[in-house]
């Protein structure tokens, strides 16, 4: 099979797709300083050694990737005008710009393309996405061959975004490989090829970044300025979108804080822009401990707890329902599965039949742990469900979240609630949650302890799968099997949401939310 | 006078000693304590990263040599502080003197202009209502300062931000500058004059309680005294008795706190400085307890435990310069 794809012809429509977001499609002004909000300190700049959605902002405008995704999840050029995977899956050609340009005017090459892969193979937590990566062939300057140990369509994915920032080469090179991480210009005098270069990075009070003149595509981007300001207080941030002091900020995730800015004038909320990153809510169930063996007892727990009491009350309308660990909005959710309505009765029933009789009201004990204060109420709710069907809950609160990943990962608990990012393609970030060879092996490893053959091989024929029709079919599958046998309860999305000013054009909606680059981005008069 | 400048030597180097002895003492118990919670910042630095796999894990563990026996550890770290190296931060990748270097202007600016203005302002509501103790005047700031005190310093912070940054707006949300706005030296001395307004009103609301509570106290005890009687007898007006003789004899004990408080203005700026995101110590305290980050968290404890000390000392001072009988040890 072979898939290419015209640059010139791509960006056209790339272009046309991205600014269709906007009601009226007018022509971008250029210039202006843009004041954004980020809700954390940044760790490091550098996105090939640190990913998270902290360092996804800045790190992708001032590092670009071979491809950016629209926002029908459809590769679109970027450093590679074009690509080409070879029939058997195990080679893919990218052929790279030729005007691209590090911010120090030193030119990109492909060589630098096959020292990020090393780079990030050696630092970036997430393995699975380079994994079958066995070297990068430079034919030429503009010319990288990626030789595969097996087909990885996931590689589609991971090529974009925030995941394969390309750095240079003669700026990290001059340390052991895994030592990049480290690297004194990852958060001073950075430099990559992305269409912002970095002017100062203040730690806990800014980033501040300016538009790259030589940037490879042409006329873009259009702001001259992005002032990053780290606002850590939720409560501070809404009262500074309130007031105009910042302009654009994403991952606001307090339903009250929401719902506020929803309200005023001149400000749009919206949750689009979070279906790659996809962030889930779920009530995880350690299979391997007590009752929770018996799967008899985890759905009798499911439908002892009402979602709709989450979804409204709790979460105040601003979440979504998630049934599986797909993310309702990427391609390959499978919604056709067991839902697990509010049933008591079916409840008790179940837990009747796992031979757990109700005695004076009560069947037996479980504790539910949580990571961060965050999502107190949500575990306080599954207290009181499940005592209505006769299980006692404790819950166990951690002094913070060191201590509630040691436990997790340790497998330490019976249940607890978790939130869980799908990182794009399922094998980066669905998989680990399954996957029999990744249990116990720390936080958002398999801390359920699920082993199940069947899903094993299901995601083991979906990761080498390059019909993306199968592809597909094999994930469906997998979803409606987790959803049955039930490791983790899926409950919600997390409400992330973006705010941004009706002064501004063309705000980062795509799959990839702010972890894209913003050269589109401008400021109307 | 050579007996007492040596004598103050003397009290100088025995606290010196004393400080040297608690700053130890702070650094040790800290290790010790931090290092007994489960977990470390290898989790938390994968946190910030959405998951990491246990190689990678162990990797940034043998990074940070969080892979030694405890001791191995410790010493490590005490022979780091005794050769002047605090360490590196494992979270933010940048040694941690250069961290609080660049943190510390910021939170002594707001931790002693808003101890200036609790002291300035409640000493003088304290004396203007122990004139009259049962006045309205008097009542009104009882209920001010007992409000100030009892109110979370982040609910008033919030509060405040609502009223003038959001309904009028007069003043920033957050951070210490607007780094979009040109200019010469003035301009931007008057923005970051701006930006500290809240975050300095919140914090001093708290400690112009207490204070003022005090002022009053000792106010109303001075104005009792044989001295005030005589000094209204020699027929001063008013204004002298009160403001001229009865406030400086009034003043000790509030000094006194003052310096006692000063450690805990500290520790109240760390919630203010979450509040309004105020780039200093407190806001970096706060992120690394989060983030587990050892080296900076003692490194912050190791300044505060500086800057408390000489508060203290120079609290002794400004009472030698003030009370004859403590210079002559006769208090």
């Amino acid at each position: 099979m072979i898939h290419q794809l015209k640059g010139v012809f791509a960006s056209a429509a790339m272009a046309t797709v991205l600014v269709a977001g906007s009601a009226v499609a007018e022509e971008p002004k250029k210039g202006g300083t843009l004041v954004t909000a980020l809700g954390s300190n940044v760790r490091n700049l550098n996105s090939a050694v640190q990913s998270g959605i902290v360092t996804g902002f800045p790190g992708a405008q001032l590092f670009a990737s071979p491809l950016r995704y629209d926002e029908n999840w459809e590769p679109q050029p970027y450093l590679a005008e074009s690509w080409e995977v070879s029939e058997d899956g195990l080679s893919v050609t990218l052929n790279l710009v030729k005007n691209a340009k590090f911010h120090d005017g030193t030119p990109l090459t492909s060589k630098d393309v096959a020292f990020s892969v090393d780079v990030i193979k050696a630092n970036h937590p997430f393995k699975s996405m380079f994994a079958p990566v066995e070297t990068v062939e430079t034919p030429d300057d503009h010319t990288a061959i990626l030789k595969l140990s097996k087909p990885h369509p996931a590689l589609m994915l991971a090529m974009s975004g925030q995941l394969m920032s390309i750095i240079p080469q003669h700026i990290y090179g001059d340390v052991p490989i895994d030592q990049v991480k480290t690297h004194p210009r990852n958060n001073e005098g950075t430099v990559g090829s992305g269409p912002f270069k970095l002017v100062e990075y203040k730690s806990g009070e800014h980033v501040i970044l300016e538009r790259f003149d030589d940037f490879f595509i042409e006329g873009r981007p259009y702001l001259d300025k992005i002032v990053m300001r780290i606002i850590t207080d939720p409560a501070a941030r809404a009262i500074a979108y309130e007031n105009g002091e910042i302009q654009f900020g994403a991952f606001e995730s307090l339903p009250r804080i929401i719902n506020r800015l929803k309200k005023a004038d001149g400000l749009t909320v919206t949750p689009n822009g979070y279906g790659a990153i996809g962030p889930l809510d779920w009530l995880a169930m350690n299979t391997q401990r007590g009752p929770l063996a018996d799967v008899r007892v985890r759905k009798a727990i499911a439908h002892a707890i009402d979602k709709k009491f989450v979804l409204n009350a709790l979460m105040q309308g601003t979440a979504n329902e998630s049934r599986t660990g797909i993310h309702p909005d990427s391609p390959f959710y499978n919604g056709e599965v067991e839902a697990y309505e509010l049933d008591l009765d079916k409840a008790n029933a179940l837990l009747d039949e796992a031979g757990f009789p109700m005695e004076n009201g009560k069947r037996f004990d479980l504790t539910i742990d949580f990571g961060w204060p965050g999502v107190k109420p949500q575990v306080e709710y599954v207290k009181a469900s499940l005592k209505k069907v006769g299980i006692e809950v404790e819950v166990r609160a951690s002094a913070d979240f060191p201590t509630w990943a040691k436990r997790m990962g340790e497998m330490d608990f019976d249940m607890s609630w978790d939130t869980v990012f799908n990182w794009g393609d399922p094998v980066i970030g669905v998989h680990r949650t399954y996957d029999s060879t990744n249990i116990g092996k720390g936080v958002w490893s398999n801390t359920q302890g699920y082993s199940n053959a069947k899903v094993d091989e299901l995601m083991a024929a979906a990761a080498v799968e390059t019909d993306a029709a199968k592809r597909k079919a094999l994930y469906a599958e997998f979803q409606q099997i987790i959803a049955d046998e039930l490791p983790v309860y899926h409950i919600n999305t997390l409400p992330y949401h973006t705010v941004y000013s009706d002064k501004i054009g063309n705000p980062p909606l795509g799959i990839w939310g702010t972890s894209t680059p913003v050269d589109m981005m401008y400021l109307k008069d | 006078m050579t007996g007492d400048t040596l004598g103050f030597l003397q009290a100088l180097l025995v606290r010196a000693l004393y400080a040297i002895a608690l700053l130890l003492a702070v650094l040790l118990l800290n290790f010790t304590l931090m290092h007994l919670a489960p977990g470390d910042v290898a989790d938390t630095i994968s946190q910030s990263m959405g998951g990491a796999d246990e190689e990678l894990l162990n990797q940034i563990r043998a990074d940070y040599g969080l892979d030694q026996p405890f001791l191995v550890q410790l010493g490590r770290y005490i022979g780091g502080v005794f050769q002047g190296n605090l360490g590196y931060s494992f979270f933010y990748n940048q040694p941690v003197v250069d961290l609080i270097l660049e943190r510390l202007p910021a939170t002594l600016l707001l931790v002693i202009s808003a101890q200036v203005v609790a002291l300035t302002i409640g000493v003088l509501l304290g004396a203007i209502s122990a004139q009259k103790p049962n006045g309205m005047l008097s009542h009104a700031v009882t209920f001010i300062a007992l409000f100030g005190f009892s109110a979370p310093v982040f609910w008033t912070g919030i509060l405040l931000l609502i009223g003038f940054s959001l309904n009028i707006q007069w003043f920033p949300v957050s951070g210490m500058r607007d780094v979009t706005i040109e200019g010469g030296f003035f301009v931007k001395a008057v923005d970051v004059l701006r930006h500290l307004v809240l975050p300095m009103v919140t914090l001093a609301s708290v400690f112009l309680a207490l204070y003022s509570r005090l002022a009053r106290a000792t106010m109303m005890e001075t104005l009792k005294s044989d001295f005030v009687r005589t000094a209204y007898a020699k027929g001063l007006p008013t204004g002298t008795v009160v403001y001229g003789h009865a406030l400086r004899n009034a003043m000790a004990p509030v000094v006194t706190l003052a310096g006692l408080q000063f450690s805990a203005v500290f520790s109240g700026a760390v919630l203010v400085e979450a509040v309004f995101s105020w780039p200093g110590l407190g806001t970096l305290a706060f992120q690394s307890i989060i983030a587990r980050d050892t080296p900076t968290i003692l490194g912050i404890l190791f300044f505060s435990s500086l800057v408390v000390v000489v508060g203290n000392l120079v609290t002794d001072m400004v009472l030698r310069a003030m009370d004859p009988r403590i210079r002559s040890g006769s208090a």
